[in-house]
């Protein structure tokens, strides 16, 4: 199945869900009260979950300073034995 | 009486696309022999250049005489034909039943091959895909504007299409050869977007992806090529995945 089909079932399944809340009878006041507006409710929370990732995502964002000086090191022995051998290693 | 009950030897065939990279594949070659003859597995590392004009082909034909031209193939390109084609071109030169896929630009370091190949040997994966993300990875050099990018995007991709795989635009990967030869058929895109629709395409035919953590260290010498325009491209491609797989 598609993704999109796929997708799109979990958004068709909760905005059933909503309907059904929005047609039943004797709700709580308050409940029927905010119902008209839990779509806008979800899209928001939807859109703070996302920048919440990519926050938390840049916080723990993995990092290894010390892999690049290992690099270093390999990038020195590697240039040492192709100047041996007479292969160019200039950077310009 | 000869008994012979060891298995027949894999051939693992090494893909690597150059643009401009005269430094880095002398030092990549280098680091790749260096780890592989430690190893004891048969490989030939396979170059596709797309007529660089800063002289790559020069430095690769040198390395030929070091290391044997048998080991080290070039198989260049009339002009800058973009990476998605040159994958498929090297893959028709490689002689492995399994093929690595990696950068020149010592991004990808070879120090991390032993481990996609226990990984495979173990798991029997069709792929194994390096991941930045995980327990044991990450990277080295990126700005907060990279940093923020690569997050934005991995967020978006993961939301709308659920991949299992935490790193999709990772292109340090082992594939069986035919999973490599059907996917590279059916991928249309170009540019970044095409190691991630390998990847979610993957996913989607059912194929087993394994991960391995990497560190990626940001290319010492050279220029990438990230820009807006990529940022453009990448976000048609992920719509072109969410309506297409
Ligand atoms: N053959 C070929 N190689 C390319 C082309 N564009 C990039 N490459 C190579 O692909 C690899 C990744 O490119 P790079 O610019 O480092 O991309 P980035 O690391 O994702 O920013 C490097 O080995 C480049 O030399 C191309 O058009 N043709
Ligand atoms: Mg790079």
């Amino acid at each position: 199945m598609k993704q999109v089909f796929k997708f799109g079932a979990v958004v068709g399944t909760l905005v059933a869900l909503w309907i059904g809340l929005l047609l039943s009878p004797d709700l709580p006041q308050s409940f029927s009260l905010i119902l008209p507006f839990l779509p806008v409710y979800a899209l928001v929370a939807l859109g703070c979950y996302g920048l919440g990732m990519v926050g938390y995502g840049l916080m723990v964002f993995p990092t290894c300073p010390h892999e690049s000086i290992l690099l270093q090191k390999d990038i020195d022995e590697a240039k040492a034995f192709l100047k041996e051998k007479g292969v160019d290693v200039a950077y310009q | 009486m000869e008994k012979d009950s060891s298995p027949p030897r894999r051939l693992y065939s090494i893909l690597i696309p150059t643009y401009n990279e005269r430094l880095n594949i002398a030092l990549l070659c280098y680091l790749l022999f260096k780890t592989l003859n430690d190893l004891d597995v048969d490989f030939e590392v396979i170059i596709v250049d797309d007529a660089s004009p800063d002289g790559t082909q020069d430095v690769i034909k040198q390395l030929q005489q070091i290391y044997g031209d048998h080991k080290i193939l070039l198989r260049p390109r009339a002009a800058k034909l973009g990476l998605g084609t040159a994958y498929v071109h090297g893959l028709q030169h490689a002689a492995g039943d399994y093929i690595f896929i990696m950068d020149a630009d010592l991004s990808h370091h070879p120090k991390y091959i032993p481990s996609f190949i226990r990984k495979q040997l173990d798991t029997n994966a069709d792929i194994v895909t390096g991941t930045r993300y995980l327990k044991g990875g990450g990277v080295h050099g990126w700005d907060l504007r990279r940093k923020l990018t690569s997050r934005g995007a991995n967020v978006l991709a993961h939301t709308l299409l659920w991949p299992h795989v935490s790193d999709l635009t990772g292109s340090f990967r082992l594939y069986r050869k035919p999973v490599l030869e059907e996917l590279v058929k059916s991928c249309v895109s170009k540019g970044y977007v095409f190691q991630m629709e390998m990847i979610v395409r993957a996913t989607r035919k059912g194929y087993y992806i394994a991960e391995v953590p990497i560190s990626f260290v940001d290319r010492v010498y050279g220029t990438s090529k990230l820009g807006g325009a990529e940022i453009v491209q990448y976000l048609k491609g992920l719509f072109l995945l969410f309506f297409t797989t």
